[in-house]
């Protein structure tokens, strides 16, 4: 599709126990753009997403193989440092994580992390990404309270704004909406329409309107395996598979 | 329809009204026990009994106090909950972030800890004997708070791992995935989230620590001196008690009751310390 993909994977196949969640992944996904993946629940679209920060480890029994390349190198290579790794790669999880500190302290923890210690760094990428986030307006002059005294709104986009504070190449969002109320979400993904200008948005979503509102491009899968990959347009609207047909439709969920 | 509603109504009912009766049997049991040693203690509590060592005759009656024992306990007691809390914390780190927090060696080890709760003090105590016979260690404060870090240790882990076992997984991928190593993520953040349990847990052992008389009758001995290092024998409130209670002279089992309002109010003021200390952190733990 195209020539230099920042996050592509190939012949990937991950194993839990002995039930095989992903079967031949083979895509690259496009840069600068937000591609959708969906498919109903248990597909592996969760499993699919872990794999690219390698989340996927921590899990019980687990057995990967195959590639995922990030700007050409495969990230499950030994030599490969995680946490390099994961400055590269910002993650939205389903419901949000505040650290049990302050709402700066969250902002500037990875900044930290990653050895910037010059506070006044810290303080202007703090308001930059508090910014980006639409959140600076209502926190600036509040940045010491704990984080947990935000709505789970505010705590979203704080979580958005953290991941983004590493200044990462690729965000990954695992159903970044599915725990907030209707406006909340609007930010969101107003923020990701954003967003997308500057990197490459993974999303995974159950909400089939979500990526018809937000997705460039739609990952359909089923059972562990991508059945149907392409502009969002073609997927909604002319799907070639009988499969994404159904699901789009509305017949199995 | 309406018969199954009423029926349900009586349920709850009946329930709730059991609930209330054990809530209050409980609280009389306590409020009694706690109201003996205030009724019997006071009187016999004086600044000779807390600020001076036995003299000659004290358990028949003579002059001084118990300040050998108050010393004792609190070395016993605080000696065992440092030794603890530097043991506790990585065992707790390990089961929930490197052993994987349902792996077979994880539940190996919390099984173990749950088994090692159940076992009476006395039988702590008498395996630290045994071992100090064959290695020829004498009962001494060092022993003491050995045997004691032994005996808390479980409550310890499994107080604090019980705490960090509800965190929820998706803090662990948010933090792993800001660029932490585990141990960053443990120490920066996982503790730091549990730290109300972690002090919980590290209470509950303070005071069984400080309230045991079975683990060190062996181990740290009895005296009427304040120890001066680690292998002096060492005296403890409950043997005090103990060994005041048994007296024939009312005077001296009146005293034991001022011994034992002691080690309430002990163990009730490092508690009110210790909450007050982490309530500035508390706030963010939440």
């Amino acid at each position: 599709m195209q020539i230099n993909p920042h996050l592509g994977i190939s012949q990937l196949n991950v194993h839990i126990g002995d039930q095989q969640i992903l079967k031949n992944i083979n895509i690259n996904f496009p840069n600068k753009a937000i591609t959708a993946i969906i498919g109903p629940s248990g597909c592996g679209k969760t499993t699919l997403l872990k794999t690219m920060n390698r989340l996927i480890e921590n899990s019980r029994g687990v057995n990967i193989s195959g590639k995922v390349l990030i700007n050409g190198q495969n990230i499950y290579d030994d030599y490969v440092d995680l946490t390099t790794l994961r400055k590269k790669m910002g993650l939205l999880a389903q419901r949000p994580t505040p650290l049990p500190m302050s709402i700066y302290a969250n902002i500037v923890f990875g900044l930290k992390l990653h050895g910037i210690k010059d506070e006044k760094i810290l303080q202007e990428k703090a308001e930059k990404y508090l910014r980006i986030a639409s959140l600076w307006d209502e926190v600036h002059d509040r940045m010491r309270d704990p984080a947990s005294k935000l709505s789970i709104g505010q705590q979203q986009r704080l979580c958005l704004a953290r991941g983004l504070a590493i200044e990462p190449e690729i965000i990954l969002c695992d159903e970044p909406t599915s725990a907030l109320d209707p406006i909340s979400s609007k930010k969101i993904e107003e923020s990701f329409n954003e967003l997308k200008k500057e990197y490459t948005i993974i999303l995974v979503t159950h909400i089939l309107r979500q990526a018809r509102r937000l997705a460039d491009y739609v990952v359909f899968m089923y059972l562990g395996e991508i059945i149907e990959f392409g502009p969002a347009k073609e997927i909604f609207e002319n799907p070639k598979e009988q499969l994404t047909k159904e699901y789009i439709g509305g017949l199995i969920s | 329809m309406i018969r199954h509603k009423y029926f349900k109504k009586l349920e709850e009912q009946i329930f709730f009204g059991l609930m209330k009766l054990a809530t209050v049997t409980i609280l009389f049991g306590l409020l009694f026990i706690l109201f003996t040693i205030l009724w019997k203690g006071i009187p016999n509590l004086s600044w000779e009994m807390i600020s001076q060592k036995p003299q000659g005759g004290f358990y028949m009656g003579g002059g001084g106090g118990i300040l050998n024992a108050i010393c004792g306990s609190l070395l016993l007691g605080l000696g065992a909950t440092i030794f603890g809390l530097t043991l506790a914390i990585p065992i707790v780190i390990w089961l929930n972030i490197y052993a994987g927090q349902y792996s077979r060696n994880a539940v190996i080890v919390r099984t173990a800890l749950d088994m090692l709760w159940g076992i009476p003090s006395i039988v702590f105590g008498a395996f630290g004997f045994i071992i100090m016979l064959a290695l020829g260690i004498k009962a001494s404060l060092l022993a003491g708070i050995v045997i004691l870090t032994l005996l808390i240790l479980p409550i310890m882990v499994r107080g604090m791992d019980e705490v960090i076992k509800t965190i929820p997984k998706e803090l662990h991928e948010s933090t792993l995935s800001l660029g932490a190593t585990r141990w960053e993520m443990a120490t920066k953040v996982i503790l730091r989230k549990a730290l109300p349990g972690i002090v919980t847990a590290t209470l509950l052992g303070f005071g069984r620590a400080i309230g045991d008389a079975a683990a060190v009758m062996f181990t740290a001995g009895f005296t009427d001196n304040i120890p001066e290092k680690l292998t002096d024998p060492v005296a403890s409130l409950p043997l005090s008690i103990f060994f005041q209670l048994g007296s024939p002279f009312e005077i001296v089992r009146g005293r034991a009751y001022a011994a034992a309002l002691v080690l309430t109010i002990i163990i009730l003021v490092i508690s009110f310390l210790s909450r007050l200390i982490t309530a500035k952190y508390q706030k963010h733990s939440r």
